[in-house]
């Protein structure tokens, strides 16, 4: 961060303590000017940190030489505009009591301290609505306490009703009791999923409906939660990579080069350029099979089946490229810290220039029915437009957030892996309705496949490895021929690569958006805590105030639109 | 899985062609309900998309409706929050009704063991197929779609499946 911000807060926060990790500037304040810190955050013009990105909590019982209170709370915020990057921190004596919820400032503050509060069990006073999130209401304990087993499974017996949260909701929109039951004015419930093919996987949506419009709604999200943080902690780094893949499925290997890359910046190691080019070049090609499957489902919802015959047989022969590569279709598990699995095979030139032909052609088929098409045009502009402020309020990241007009891309504005280097442009819409939504996915294609045609142009030879003993394992004839090397790979399999103590949050550009992983280490092979900041998560937290007032067909549009995915939003 | 007519006939040789009509046109109309909870119903996708090709086996009319289907293919993790929305939509499926439990998650928790997953829905419903894999190719979604073919030819009028089941939620 710029020296000048740093003296900013350093003036207007004399009680914080400021520590400088990697590219974020960690501010420990006490419990109670945590609340006073935040909203000077977000509304002194000079700081304007308008994009809250993840709020999380720790748990030190076990954490070595630790003393003091058992928990801390954690907000990591962004200035968008700036590139800066902020975690404000804070003990928290109580659990009990907690600290002052931040809803007030940033509506996504109210899913993510729902999370803290499922997860840890810490109270947000003033919070408008503390219920479990990722956990089923008749769940007992806080998984993520470190005294919790991992192993203490729990039967849920029947779904929530949701009646309270939809009442609050209505009253909140003022419907009053008397107008729900009115037999002129009575209001009908519908609810949508968890098993629904329009949900795009398990999300419930509850929805109370004036004839088809929607007065007001509230979603249940978990029921794909599958303990991707605790598993975590049980594992080695590189044991996690394949629990990454199944976070956002459909770009498996986005996920893959995250979290490899959130670990190595903090491990200071600089993988070789031949493995940064083939991450940009893999990154490129998954983030175009994210939007392919993402406009495909939303085509079909809107009932155009051509287009996903168009656009998913390109993913299906995309396939044969990914598998022929990492062995996999889906779940691609191909980096590892310090490098890539393997290098590319003899002649993937062209066949990845054979594939993006493919692609091209598939979209402009696809195009060819859809941008001229006034069924197409009448059901997404205008509709469940979503400002680009709030977008921001509510932690939108991504295409999501760009097609409300907020030119935000990490590519851009914290490049890595030499993106400066590349010629490509951010698509960015107007309205931030579906239209424009679809439409930057669509644009984005096209410049994605920009970036890869350069990378491919420019990446070097050499090895996709780095030379670290400490990292990459020997190779299997040295295993087997020198004590040394077989005493090294056992080290790094059994114990797993050492990383130093510490905690730090490091984001890449996913499909989806910001993609960031927040780190504690005790120094050993395994995390202590690994929490991932979904992008999906908080696009979701924005559902209700897009799709309220709209007719409840464009709800299933505007799902579509959002690419919500089950992996990640519940992990 | 009765039909009513056995009542009169009885176990002989007209019950036994009766099976093997009705079995006949049982085994290439399955109507699957696709439970698409994660990974695995992206390759569903790919099973129903043009080449691999689903209709092939005559089971390409995917019903979201359990009242409208009789394959009940699971495709992805059950976590104990989600079981009880498992166990509804199976009982609201009319008999007769086969399930098949697709990749490692639905099978048996697959690489999550852990406070949330549900060990395998053979906890909570009776399983006719497993399929392995994480996520299993869509051959594998054929290969499964075809032991259940084999599975229905062997049936009988006279008998009522899995009607001793016990889950954990029963």
């Amino acid at each position: 961060m710029d020296a000048t911000a740093i003296e900013i807060m350093k003036t207007a926060f004399p009680y914080g303590q400021f520590t400088e990790v990697l590219d974020t500037v960690v501010i420990d304040v006490p419990e109670d000017k945590l609340h006073g810190t935040l909203a000077r955050l977000r509304n002194y013009p000079d700081l304007d940190f308008s994009l809250l990105l993840d709020v999380t909590a720790v748990d030190y019982l076990h954490y070595p030489g630790h003393t003091g209170d058992r928990f801390a709370v954690v907000y990591t915020l962004r200035n968008w505009k700036k590139n800066r990057l902020l975690q404000v921190k804070s003990r928290v004596a109580d659990p009990v009591k907690g600290v002052v919820s931040a809803t007030d400032l940033w509506p996504a503050a109210n899913w993510a301290e729902r999370e803290v509060f499922d997860q840890y069990g810490i109270n947000f006073k003033r919070h408008p609505d503390l219920r479990r999130i990722l956990n089923h209401w008749q769940f007992q304990g806080h998984p993520l306490r470190k005294d919790f087993d991992i192993e203490n499974r729990q039967i849920c017996l029947e779904s929530d009703s949701l009646e309270g949260p939809i009442k609050e909701r209505l009253a909140q929109n003022g419907v009053d009791e008397s107008t729900i039951k009115d037999i002129n004015t009575e209001v009908m419930f519908l609810n949508l999923g968890p098993s629904h093919p329009a949900t795009h996987g398990a999300i419930r949506i509850l929805t109370a409906l004036d004839g088809e419009t929607i007065l007001a709604n509230v979603n249940e999200i978990g029921y794909l939660h599958r303990g991707f943080e605790k598993t975590a902690e049980q594992r080695t780094y590189n044991q996690i990579v394949p629990l990454t893949d199944r976070l956002n499925y459909c770009s498996s290997m986005l996920n893959n080069i995250a979290y490899v890359k959130a670990v190595e910046s903090w491990m200071g190691i600089e993988i070789t350029e031949r493995a940064q080019f083939m991450r940009v070049v893999l990154s490129e090609f998954y983030r175009i099979q994210d939007h392919l499957v993402c406009l495909a489902a939303n085509l079909v919802d809107m009932g155009g089946l051509t287009n996903y015959w168009y656009l998913y047989n390109e993913k299906e022969a995309s396939y044969d490229f990914i598998s022929r590569l990492t062995g996999a279709r889906l779940t691609s598990s191909f980096t590892r810290i310090g490098g890539m699995y393997r290098d590319f095979y003899e002649g993937w030139e062209v066949d990845m220039e054979n594939q993006l032909k493919d692609i091209e052609k598939g979209i402009s088929d696809c195009l060819a029915l859809v941008l001229q098409n006034r069924i197409v045009h009448e059901r997404t502009q205008n509709c469940c437009a979503f400002p680009g402020e709030t977008a921001l309020a509510y932690g939108f990241t991504g295409p999501c957030l760009r097609a409300s007009g907020v030119p935000f891309d990490l590519r851009k504005d914290a490049p890595y892996y030499n993106y400066e280097a590349f010629d490509f442009n951010i698509p960015v819409g107007t309205n931030g309705d579906i239209y424009d939504r679809m439409m930057v996915r669509f644009e984005e294609m096209f410049e994605s496949m920009k970036i890869i045609r350069q990378a491919m142009k420019m990446i070097p030879g050499g090895p996709v490895f780095i030379d670290n003993k400490r990292i990459a394992l020997p190779s299997k004839n040295e295993v087997y021929g020198n004590i040394e090397a077989l005493a090294s790979h056992f080290k790094l399999i059994f114990d797993g690569i050492q990383v130093p103590k510490g905690e730090w949050y490091d984001s890449f550009e996913a499909a989806n958006g910001e993609l960031g992983f927040h780190f504690v280490s005790d120094g050993s092979g395994q995390p202590y805590k690994c929490k991932v900041r979904p992008p999906c998560f908080y696009k979701m937290g924005g559902f209700h105030e897009m799709v309220e007032g709209e007719m409840v067909a464009d709800a299933i549009l505007n799902l579509g639109s959002i690419n919500i995915i089950g992996g990640e939003l519940d992990r | 899985m009765a039909l009513g007519l056995e009542a009169k006939l009885g176990d002989n040789v007209l019950t036994t062609k009766l099976d093997a009509v009705v079995n006949w046109g049982r085994q290439y109309s399955l109507w699957p309900f696709i439970f698409g909870t994660a990974c695995c119903a992206i390759e569903f996708m790919s099973a129903a998309a043009s080449q691999h090709d689903i209709s092939r086996w005559g089971a390409e009319v995917v019903r979201f409706s359990p009242r409208q289907a009789d394959l009940l293919l699971v495709c992805g993790t059950i976590s104990y929050k989600q079981a009880p929305i498992l166990k509804r939509i199976y009982e609201q499926m009319a008999e007769p009704k086969w399930v098949v439990a697709m990749g490692a998650c639905a099978s048996s928790g697959g690489i999550y063991d852990n406070y949330c997953t549900v060990q395998g829905i053979d906890k909570i419903i009776p399983v006719d197929a497993y399929i392995s894999g994480c996520p299993p190719r869509p051959e594998a979604v054929l290969d499964a779609l075809m032991k259940i073919q084999d599975q229905i030819k062997g049936e009988s009028l006279l008998v009522d499946r899995h009607k001793d089941f016990k889950g954990m939620l029963d």
